[in-house]
């Protein structure tokens, strides 16, 4: 079974809490426990504070969000047209920050997705890959 | 995002309400810094009331905790909601700040200490 949704909004905040709560009723369709359901939340919120801080640094530009699933997992990639990222390998890193969120965003999309990729072009944009399991999918199939 | 205050002597109770993320960490800021004054030494953060938390709210809590040491006093959370303790497990907040599980237990530790 393949389903796909996409959402397209703004880089204001306003817009966070739409964006986490449409992804996270979008995955409600696989087996995810409600606990996964909050980890999704929390990385769809990261993914789109980061376009918002760092991406469009306050201007407005559009936040895509694509969502997919596919073969028992879901697939989210959020893409926005800003300034980019210089070094993604020092922003992944967990001491690193640019603003008052202590360098946690990417560190929690790390831990609470099973696949996470970011590429990124300087002032033309980056774009996020996620990939989450069902837990219980996983250990089906182990 | 509501925020409701308590003052007890020279220790403030702060409950907000609703999703601590960054739409909301500007109101947390703003209403708090009106509450802050100079006499309180102790802040509570009861956040039985927050269904979400992220890595902005996560910040604004670290902000509060380094201004009310930077003078000397502390900072305590009570009650926090699974997806927030999570939250507060993985960041490693826990090492700095403590985690009571109830608001008096938190005051009793504060104005004790």
């Amino acid at each position: 079974m393949e389903n796909k949704a996409r959402l397209v909004i703004d880089s204001l905040s306003d817009n966070i809490g739409l964006a986490r709560v449409t992804v996270a009723s979008f995955a409600s369709q696989l087996n995810f426990t409600l606990a996964e359901l909050e980890e999704i939340k929390v990385a769809i919120s990261e993914a789109v504070s980061n376009s918002i801080i760092h991406g469009y640094q306050g201007e407005i530009g559009e936040i895509d969000i694509s969502m997919r699933v596919h073969e028992h997992q879901l697939e989210i990639i959020i893409e926005d047209q800003g300034c980019g990222i210089e070094d993604i390998k020092t922003a992944c890193e967990p001491a690193y920050t640019t603003a008052d969120r202590m360098g946690l965003g990417l560190v929690f999309i790390d831990s609470f997705m099973d696949k996470f990729e970011i590429a990124s072009k300087v002032n033309q944009g980056t774009r996020l890959k996620m990939v989450k399991i069902p837990v219980q999918e996983q250990k089906q199939v182990n | 995002m509501k925020l409701s205050f308590k003052k007890y002597n020279n220790e403030l109770v702060v409950r907000p309400y609703g999703e601590f993320d960054l739409h909301t960490v500007d109101i947390f800021k703003e209403k708090l810094e009106q509450r802050l004054t100079e006499d309180i030494n102790g802040i509570i953060l009861n956040l039985d009331g927050i269904k979400f938390i992220d890595s902005s709210g996560l910040g604004a809590i670290i902000g509060t905790y380094k201004r009310i040491s930077k003078k000397g006093g502390v900072l305590a959370i009570a009650k926090a909601t699974p997806q927030v303790e999570r939250i507060f497990e993985i960041s490693g907040i826990l090492k700095i700040i403590k985690l009571y599980p109830s608001e008096a237990e938190a005051l009793d530790n504060i104005v004790g200490r």
